[in-house]
């Protein structure tokens, strides 16, 4: 374990016994975890750099017992972390040493899907495409989905305001929830939002997405369900060269057009998917793009005109148009498997998750390119290139002395340049304990600090999922000093200490 | 940024310090178009238009950020240079209405259902909190979950959280082709053929039913709105009435508005049935938003319980002070919400400088 994540790590003054005799009266045996062995699966998450054994694993079965469960924790002072599916990419879900792991892969039920209002409400543990799977036999779906879907869950796409190839033209999940029910750390229900468009007060809906289980335990969720469009269509386009295909993903906003997903994928990219997927990938091509329109036929015909004419114009040296639904399906399978392809060819990876302004990728690109050279490290590049989010993946072997570290080092570097670039260190992965040293380079002391009262708000005594996402101020202070001797004045914590 | 444009933020968080060094209250305001919505207007004021302009603007990138007392119509014109628009269609209310104020009120016209409210196309902004901090949060971009969403939190706040002095936000190509259509039928039958079509591939951009008739609005590709207006029938309506139309109803200079008599709003699920209340009713949002007035409209909470008995909640959006300190504005927080609207008060804004009371007497 890197020693990055323990040293921020609050501490608590846990009575293992007291509390477990405590969980005992509340949760039947099988919902309770302590052995090893038993503990050892939820050591991580989607970030296995990073592993630490709890020290008691709670199931609870419905939101009594959660809130049994929460009440007795923050009575007793114990840290609490929530757990979806941990598919999380940035350690958000992974456990504090003297906490409990509150998992809620036991609440996994539709509790209702109305065809009617287009929602459904959902229990916490359900699977992203579960709720499409639900829908789709009312000709609806629900829009975001990450490209982890068939895993991740509800309760987790909210903690992280997730995205996924669609979000350009479909919202984030922020744009997709309509309510969310939770319990405080207090274990008092809440309801954030209702079964209207808006509720009175604060948008406290809004803050609970991409609040990475800092702020309530969500135990339940009411999503908004879309029409299935007739018809979606997809491009791939191939280029020569990745300025080009940067300026393509410009040029097809400038005209006006929101295609349904715009995703980029580089060489590296291209090659490890290929053999893995055969999804039909131009092997000759420097970039590629995938630009997809939906809705009506006669909508789609006119859209897929003007954005293969756009896409000529950019200098694409190759367009194929999905001819029917299987080769659509084929043209994103290589896309959506781009992690598992790039794990194949690799003993270890590190997903990064800037997010620029999309006029910069190919900067971008360009940077990270000659970043491999100096570390050393290959790096595969997929893009939400619609949204500007970009996901370089970072290869390196973790058996080899030194290179977590220095993939490290390149992928922090990827994230300084993000905000300088006028962008942001995480899009959609969310922050955890993987990018909280470059929460200092985007933020002041004094924005870190209203994070910080915020928190409070909602958890004054700091129970849920302590020591994550917002890093302490003698934290940043270290970071801009070792910062600055590394780098000379030119550097992006300067420049957030120093912005106005 | 301009020298004068900072030279105003300097003497803004130097004014912040000293209030709350002294306790005094600042009554934050810009165009004035949004007075008569909310609580109480308590404070000396702060005239937000004394920062304005346009910072950024690549449309390319499908954001625009601007300083807070930007005129919104300077900003959609600006905007509908470049065929874009802000997509949730903020009412004005009044030639002066200001970024700053729209994002503050989180008032959103008839694109709603289509397009998102405020808060969905707010990507960042520069606020000054409670303690004359000038802070950042959000950014430019489309994504971005870095930290805790204060951006979106602020819309809708009435600017007791902090002084919004720029905000980015998203902005959105214009449809190419539009079509309004007219029905005459009553509230029950629109309802539900609101939420049927609701729930097919149709551009519907936006519905209003008021006396019998109903008015859709279809918006997108040429090819789409033509067979959606093959498809749903109806009378065409010219586009100036249309464009008259909407207008009317986001600025509610509608006929339905006219007079003095208190306006309540509701925001229920739009499958909600009828609501048997006294009074006029006007349905935007597919049925999600309902508005009430006129004769035998209830003085008391039996709107706000009705509301609330459908899932949603009502807003007592225009009435005289007295009716206002009567049954409060808004509807009443459930005491944890209560509790943690309490703390974030705190969080932002200490002291208690900003926008005292507008949103709930205690924040
Ligand atoms: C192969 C792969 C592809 C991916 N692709 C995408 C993508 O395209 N887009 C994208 O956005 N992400 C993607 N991700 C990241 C990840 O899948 C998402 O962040 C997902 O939303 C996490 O859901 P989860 O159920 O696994 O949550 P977890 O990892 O279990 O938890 C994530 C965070 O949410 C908190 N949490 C979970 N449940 C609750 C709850 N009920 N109440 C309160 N807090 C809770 C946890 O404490 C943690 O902080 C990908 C991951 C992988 C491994």
């Amino acid at each position: 374990m890197s020693t990055d994540s323990a040293f921020t790590v609050p501490r608590f003054a846990v009575e293992k016994q007291r509390l477990l005799a405590q969980l005992r009266e509340v949760l039947p045996a099988l919902s309770l975890l302590v052995d090893e062995e038993d503990l050892r699966p939820y050591e991580c998450d989607g970030l296995m750099a990073y592993r630490q054994l709890p020290l008691i694993v709670v199931l609870p079965e419905n939101e009594a017992q959660a809130q049994a469960i929460l009440k007795i924790c923050s009575a007793l002072k114990v840290p609490v972390i929530p757990r979806g599916a941990a598919t999380g990419l940035s350690g958000g879900a992974m456990p504090h040493r003297d906490g409990v792991v509150l998992s809620l892969a036991k609440l996994k039920k539709i509790v209702k899907l109305d065809a009617l209002a287009r929602t459904a409400i959902v229990q916490p543990g359900v699977r992203n495409l579960a709720v499409s799977e639900a829908a789709a036999e009312h000709g609806l779906y629900y829009a975001p989905d990450p490209s982890s879907q068939i895993a991740c869950t509800i309760g987790g796409n909210v903690s992280e305001n997730s995205g996924g190839v669609h979000c350009l033209k479909y919202g984030l999940t922020v744009h997709n929830v309509l309510r969310v029910r939770g319990l405080t750390i207090e274990g008092e229900i809440v309801e954030f939002g209702n079964a209207a468009l808006d509720a009175p007060g604060y948008d406290l809906l809004a803050l609970m997405n991409g609040s990475e289980g800092m702020l309530a335990l969500i135990t339940e969720v009411t999503v908004r369900l879309t029409a299935k469009p007739e018809l979606a269509q997809v491009v791939l386009a191939s280029f020569d060269d990745v300025t080009k295909a940067g300026d393509a993903v410009a040029s097809i906003i400038a005209a006006g057009i929101i295609p349904a997903g715009l995703e980029m994928m580089d060489r590296k990219a291209i090659h490890a998917v290929e053999p893995y997927v055969k999804a039909g990938y131009d092997l000759n091509a420097e970039a590629i793009l995938l630009c997809e329109s939906d809705g009506t036929p006669e909508e789609v015909a006119e859209e897929m005109a003007r954005m293969t004419a756009v896409l000529r114009q950019s200098g694409a040296s190759g367009i194929r148009v999905s001819q029917n639904e299987a080769e659509r399906l084929m043209f994103w399978a290589g896309r959506k498997a781009a992690f598992p392809a790039v794990g194949r060819i690799t003993p270890d990876y590190l997903c990064m998750d800037g997010t620029i302004p999309r006029k910069n990728l190919a900067r971008m690109l360009i940077a990270i390119a000659g970043m491999e050279e100096r570390y050393g490290l290959r790096c595969a590049n997929v893009f939400h290139a619609g949204d500007g989010n970009l996901h370089p993946l970072i290869m390196y072997d973790a058996n080899v002395p030194g290179q977590l570290d220095l993939a490290t080092a390149f992928g922090g570097e990827i994230l300084e340049l993000s905000v300088k670039l006028g962008g942001t260190i995480t899009g959609e992965h969310g922050v955890g304990i993987k990018k909280i040293v470059q929460m200092c380079a985007q933020f002041t002391p004094a924005e870190l600090a209203l994070f910080h009262a915020l928190k409070r708000a909602f958890d004054p005594e700091g129970l849920l999922n302590p020591g994550k996402v917002i890093p302490t101020a003698a934290r940043c202070r270290e970071y801009r000093l070792t910062r600055s001797a590394a780098d000379g004045a030119d550097n992006a914590s300067v420049n957030a200490a120093t912005r106005y | 940024m301009g020298e004068k444009a900072n030279s105003c933020l300097e003497r803004w968080t130097g004014r912040v310090r000293a209030a709350a060094a002294e306790k005094t209250a600042i009554r934050l305001r810009g165009g004035g178009s949004k007075d008569f919505y909310g609580q109480s207007l308590v404070g000396e004021l702060l005239d937000t238009r004394e920062h304005s302009g346009i910072v950024a603007y690549a449309p390319s990138e499908l954001v625009v950020t601007a300083r807070c007392g930007t005129p919104l119509a300077e900003m959609e014109a600006t905007l509908a240079e470049n065929a874009q628009s802000l997509a949730f269609e903020p009412p004005h209310f009044d030639p002066g209405a200001t970024l700053g104020g729209c994002v503050a009120a989180g008032l959103s016209g008839p694109r709603r259902v289509q397009a998102g409210a405020v808060r969905d196309f707010v990507l960042g902004v520069k606020m000054i909190n409670g303690q004359g901090e000038l802070l950042n949060f959000g950014g430019q971009v489309m994504k971005n979950v870095a930290g805790y969403d204060v951006s979106r939190l602020l819309a809708g706040s009435l600017g007791t959280l902090g002084l919004i002095v720029e905000v980015s936000l998203k902005v959105m190509p214009v449809a190419l082709a539009e079509q309004t259509l007219r029905f005459d039928l009553d509230q029950e039958k629109s309802l539900n053929l609101l939420n049927q079509w609701g729930g097919q591939p149709l551009p519907i951009s936006a519905s209003a039913w008021a006396a019998n008739s109903l008015h859709v609005r279809l918006s997108g590709a040429a090819a789409a709105v033509s067979a959606a207006t093959a498809k749903l029938g109806g009378q065409r309506v010219t586009p100036e009435e249309s464009t008259a139309f909407w207008l009317g109803l986001r600025e509610q200079s509608h006929p339905f508005f006219a007079g003095d008599a208190p306006l309540w709003r509701l925001a229920v699920p739009a499958t909600s049935a009828v609501l048997a209340l006294p009074g006029e009713q006007l349905v935007e949002w597919g049925g999600a938003q309902r508005w009430l007035r006129g004769l035998g409209t209830p003085a008391d909470q039996s709107i706000r319980i009705a509301a609330e008995q459908s899932g949603g909640h009502a807003t007592l959006f225009r009435a005289d002070a007295a009716q206002k300190a009567a049954l409060g504005v808004f509807q009443p927080l459930a005491a944890p919400l209560g509790r943690i609207h309490h703390n974030l008060k705190l969080a932002f804004d200490p002291l208690g400088v900003f926008n005292l009371g507008r949103l709930y007497p205690d924040l």
